[in-house]
């Protein structure tokens, strides 16, 4: 019996092979959207762990000699002994490029390209010849080393990493470490670095590690966008499956009453329904992987990265890939099915033989009901949630609240258009347009989340990208920041600089309890860089001048946000010294609070504190020579000044590819779900025929009802993208201004960019007008005979 | 006795009286009866409720000896397998099945599936020349006939006819209904037809006629 009802069930497919690969292709479609946005976060991430990683090593506490000489491999032994956590870096130049050498064993996490995760072999890495890791301009200065060149798109510019014994050899400099990067975590147990090496000092992580926390944030964000595309790809197999069992409905219907147990056909729709997701699955994991490694620029798709190989330059498909993207095929079909199982169980046998409206009988009230709650919880954890976790849920009940909401007043707004309508033709098309929604629904929910999360995720992205180059401006408006070993040093670097810089603003900082909270002390100088560059969420008027004048103190908004501090509140800064909070600006990636005093306050408050970092201001075409003259004359490192050209260009360039990437997965969305809207069409175009059959009777021609099943879904489209503007936008505000402040503390500002909204408007509308061209062809070429058929009772 | 009912009641939700009242008459093996009345008579629910479609109220409803009120879903199917078949008005073959796999597929399901009775009852049919078609290339008349071919081969002991030419004209209807009888005939299955048309029912043995859920 079980062969005779399964080849019942497999016949339907065989008859209608459309049907069969509108959900197969639903599912692979909705699968690959999971997998592919997966794929293009890792390597989103580990783009920007990379560059973090070769922006120079300021993020991590460092090791120096006293003298400014290189540390001998013996100190480098001893202090390893000893207990300390620290790895070995050389830096010097070859042929103009900036030569790094790292020991990847010992290097903290995140350092280097191996450590990165960035596709090194690490075997390759230190053994043989080894490996040289640069962009391919720079390797191509770097030729005749003997070394393999592996091009790493996100290094730095002008700047090559290998093994630290490979870059002994290249700058001939044998035995040799420039300084010691001292990891995060040390072990309690170590002798004090006084004891072990009296000649080596050790300096705190530089200011360059706030960039690199500020990614953490868009991480984040990249989850929450993956968490997106999870919740379309659901709609869509949800939708998908809907529609394989309304086409199949009459069939099970007939096979119950030819005496086929209930049961078993539940049970072996089951069964078809997991291998079709179990072979949709592994399609659409391929497809996934396919569509990122087309997306991301500068890596390729090959057969050993689909099967997770490691392999420099080229996208590895790892394993929980395919496990999560095989679990979202099989657990979205399952979710999707087990309402349609249920409702099939539920189907009275003796009920009409022709097939419903499928969707009409889903309780659009129940919809509408659980719409209003979810939208109403969402306000309240807005106003009210706490912690990380009620921002997700936040997120999540605003985005199905909104999916809900969608049908109701789709039906709302058609209803209005029916009782304005004045034609009758017109009448008939906003009665016959409403009539759809129940069917379409599920298609219009898919699209709605997408150009909501289009909408949400450009918002983010781009307001990210405006925050992050104005902090980027106001953080680094010198041209070069250089960090001194200790006092003697910095005399130099003062003497040097003021005879070769416009400008020179010391960075004077002291860590100290303010407000309950641990921060920063910092003291600024007056000068017109602050300024300028400086932007702040909150000011009292003419705030530069009374901060000149020692009037008060700047606060960032983590110390605003965590001690309830407000402008004119007043603050302890050191002994004696309370002083009124000024402004509040921008402080993004910095885990702990920070205020800001004039300089002159800073030296009374803590006179034994000098300064051992600077910026340095001059003209952009003068900071290499000053660079060389700070090298030659005060014996400053490579690694010790930061030129801020270099760094701005690499994060705006790892932004732009990010920017691109975002771009090319919102249009591939938008089509997931326009092939949603087609697949919703052509099942309903058989169910219609009952409804055209009579119009068509009445005089409207063929072509004119397939143009106005155009129309129809081009108004759909664009009723439903009128929803998903602030759908999107409170999505995009949602992810700036709670979660982030969830997770970070601070609160990214959120900016609107009305043509990119036009746009994607414009391509939501072309999305659905593809997706209904064909059904409406197959519209006006429908034979008279199949619409005269609906009158003869025999179809 | 081949079919058992006593005192048979069924009511559906919402206002009205029940639509069987009390339904009570046997059926030897073998017999044949035409069952008749107006629209909303209950002909359509007497018969789902014999062929095991829909469960009564109450009384009882009883094929071979075995009662059909407490049998669960499972149960009723199996009777639908092996010792009931209904021909429906509208039919309701499988559309994505040839003629033949139509023909065959209740005999494969329940396990007394005879290929040379295919051919047969395809052949008697009418239907020969039509085996690879599918249902959507037939005219009325041959889907029913091919419905009639699929309720036929299993050989069950009671057929039910649901208005089986309802969807035909007079000749057509004429020739569907010999060719039906004859069949059941020779097999000694008992055969229930319900029809409006006295014409048809006048060409049966036995008659009963329902008017507002009772046997009048």
């Amino acid at each position: 019996m079980t062969r005779v009802i399964l080849s019942a069930l497999a016949s339907h497919w065989r008859r209608n092979p459309l049907q069969l690969i509108t959900l197969l292709a639903g599912l692979a479609l909705a699968t690959a959207l999971w997998s592919g946005v997966q794929a293009i976060n890792a390597e989103a991430r580990s783009s920007y762990d990379a560059a973090a990683a070769t922006l120079g090593e300021g993020q991590f506490a460092q090791i120096t000699a006293r003298d400014g000489q290189p540390i001998s491999q013996q100190r480098y032994v001893a202090l390893r002994r000893a207990g300390w956590a620290v790895s070995p870096v050389i830096e010097g130049r070859l042929n103009g490029v900036r030569i790094v050498g790292l020991e990847p064993l010992t290097a903290p996490g995140g350092l280097g390209p191996v450590g990165a995760g960035g596709g090194a072999d690490i075997g390759a890495f230190l053994s043989g010849a080894g490996q040289i890791f640069a962009r391919e301009d720079t390797l191509a200065r770097l030729t005749g080393t003997g070394a393999q060149g592996v091009v790493a798109q996100d290094a730095a510019p002008n700047t090559a990493v290998t093994d630290i014994g490979l870059a002994q050899r290249l700058l001939a400099r044998p035995d040799q470490i420039d300084r010691l990067i001292v990891a995060p975590d040390q072990p309690l147990t170590r002798r004090p670095l006084a004891e072990v090496a009296p000649d080596l000092i050790q300096s705190a992580a530089a200011e360059g590690g706030d960039v690199a926390r500020l990614t953490d944030s868009f991480h984040l964000n990249l989850t929450a966008f993956g968490l997106l595309s999870f919740a379309v790809g659901l709609f869509i197999v949800h939708g998908a499956i809907g529609l394989a069992f309304e086409q199949r409905r009459p069939m099970v219907r007939t096979l119950r009453a030819l005496g086929a147990p209930l049961g078993r056909l539940i049970a072996l729709m089951a069964v078809e329904l997991a291998v079709l997701g179990l072979i949709a699955g592994g399609l659409g994991v391929g497809l996934g992987y396919l569509i990122a490694a087309a997306l991301l620029p500068d890596v390729a798709a090959t057969l050993r990265g689909l099967y997770g190989a490691d392999v420099s330059g080229q996208l590895a498909l790892r394993p929980v890939w395919w496990i999560s993207g095989l679990a979202i095929a099989l657990g979205g079909t399952a979710v999707a099915a087990s309402g349609a199982l249920w409702s099939l169980a539920r189907m009275p046998l003796l009920s009409g033989v022709q097939t419903r409206a499928w969707a009409m009988a889903r309780n659009s009230k129940v919809g509408a009901a659980a719409s209003v709650v979810l939208l109403v919880l969402s306000a309240a954890l807005a106003v009210w949630g706490q912690g990380l976790l009620a921002g997700f849920v936040m997120l999540g009940a605003l985005l199905i609240g909104g999916a809900l909401a969608l049908p109701p007043l789709l039906s709302l707004v058609l209803t209005l258009a029916e009782a304005r309508a004045r034609g009758p033709v017109s009448q008939w098309f906003w009665a016959d347009t409403r009539q759809q929604v129940p069917g379409l629904s599920l298609a219009l929910m898919a699209l709605l989340l997408a150009m909501a999360a289009n909408v949400g995720v450009s918002t983010m992205v781009s307001s990210f990208r405006l925050t992050f180059t104005g902090f980027l401006d106001q953080r680094l408006a010198s041209e070069l920041y250089v960090s001194a070993e200790d006092a003697t040093q910095a005399a130099a670097i003062l003497a040097i600089a003021q005879d070769q810089a416009d400008a020179v603003l010391p960075l004077l900082s002291a860590d100290r309890q303010v407000a309950g909270l641990p921060a920063q002390v910092y003291g600024a100088r007056d000068h017109a860089t602050y300024r300028v560059n400086w932007q702040f969420l909150r000011a009292v008027p003419g705030v530069w001048d009374s901060l000149a004048r020692g009037e008060g103190v700047l606060i960032n908004e983590q110390m605003y946000r965590r001690a309830g501090l407000d402008l004119g509140s007043v603050v302890a800064v050191g002994p004696g010294a309370s002083l009124a909070v000024l402004g509040i600006y921008g402080d993004y990636g910095n885990p702990i609070g920070q205020v800001i005093v004039t300089e002159n306050v800073f030296r009374s408050l803590f006179p034994d504190i000098t300064a051992l970092r600077f910026g340095l201001r001059t003209v952009p075409d003068r900071v290499a020579a000053l660079r060389t003259r700070l090298q030659e004359g005060a014996g400053v490192p490579d690694g010790a000044m930061i030129d801020q050209a270099a760094i701005k260009a690499l994060s705006l360039s790892v932004f732009e590819r990010t920017f691109t990437v975002t771009t090319a997965l919102n249009v591939l969305t938008l089509a997931v779900a326009g092939f949603a809207i087609l697949m919703s069409l052509l099942t309903l175009a058989a169910m219609r025929l009952p409804q055209l059959a009579p119009v068509w009777a009445l005089g409207l021609t063929r072509t004119r009802l397939a143009l106005l099943d155009l129309l129809r879904a081009v108004v759909l489209a664009a009723l439903t993208g009128a929803l998903a503007l602030p759908l999107g936008l409170a999505l995009a505000w949602a992810l700036l201004a709670v979660v982030n402040v969830e997770a970070f503390g601070w609160r990214l500002p959120m900016y609107l960019f009305p043509i990119d909204y036009l746009r994607l408007g414009g391509l939501a509308l072309l999305a659905a007008t593809l997706a209904a061209l064909w059904p409406a062809w197959r519209l006006s070429r429908t034979p008279p005979a199949h619409l005269l058929g609906v009158f003869r009772h025999e179809r | 006795m081949l079919l058992c009912l006593r005192d048979v009641v069924k009511t559906y939700p919402g206002p009205g009286a029940a639509v069987l009242g009390g339904v009570s008459f046997d059926l030897d093996r073998g017999a044949m009866l035409a069952l008749t009345g107006e629209s909303g008579s209950g002909k359509s629910t007497l018969l789902h409720l014999i062929g095991g479609l829909d469960t009564a109220d109450s009384g009882m409803v009883s094929i071979e000896g075995t009662d059909l009120t407490p049998l669960d879903d499972g149960g009723r199917a199996a009777l639908r397998r092996g010792t009931v078949g209904v021909i429906f008005q509208q039919f309701n073959l499988i559309p994505s099945l040839t003629v033949a796999a139509n023909i065959a597929f209740q005999a494969r399901l329940s396990g007394r599936h005879d290929p040379d009775r295919d051919r047969v009852l395809a052949t008697r049919l009418g239907l020969s020349d039509h085996l690879h078609k599918y249902p959507e290339q037939l005219s009325g008349g041959q889907q029913q006939r091919v419905a009639i071919a699929r309720t036929l081969a299993p050989q069950p002991k009671l057929v039910l006819a649901d208005e089986p030419t309802g969807n035909l004209d007079e000749a057509t209807a004429d020739g569907v209904l010999n060719l039906l009888r004859d069949l059941v005939e020779e097999t000694g299955a008992g055969l229930i037809l319900v029809t409006h048309s006295e014409r048809l029912a006048a060409r049966l043995p036995r008659r009963l006629h329902l008017q507002a859920g009772r046997l009048a």
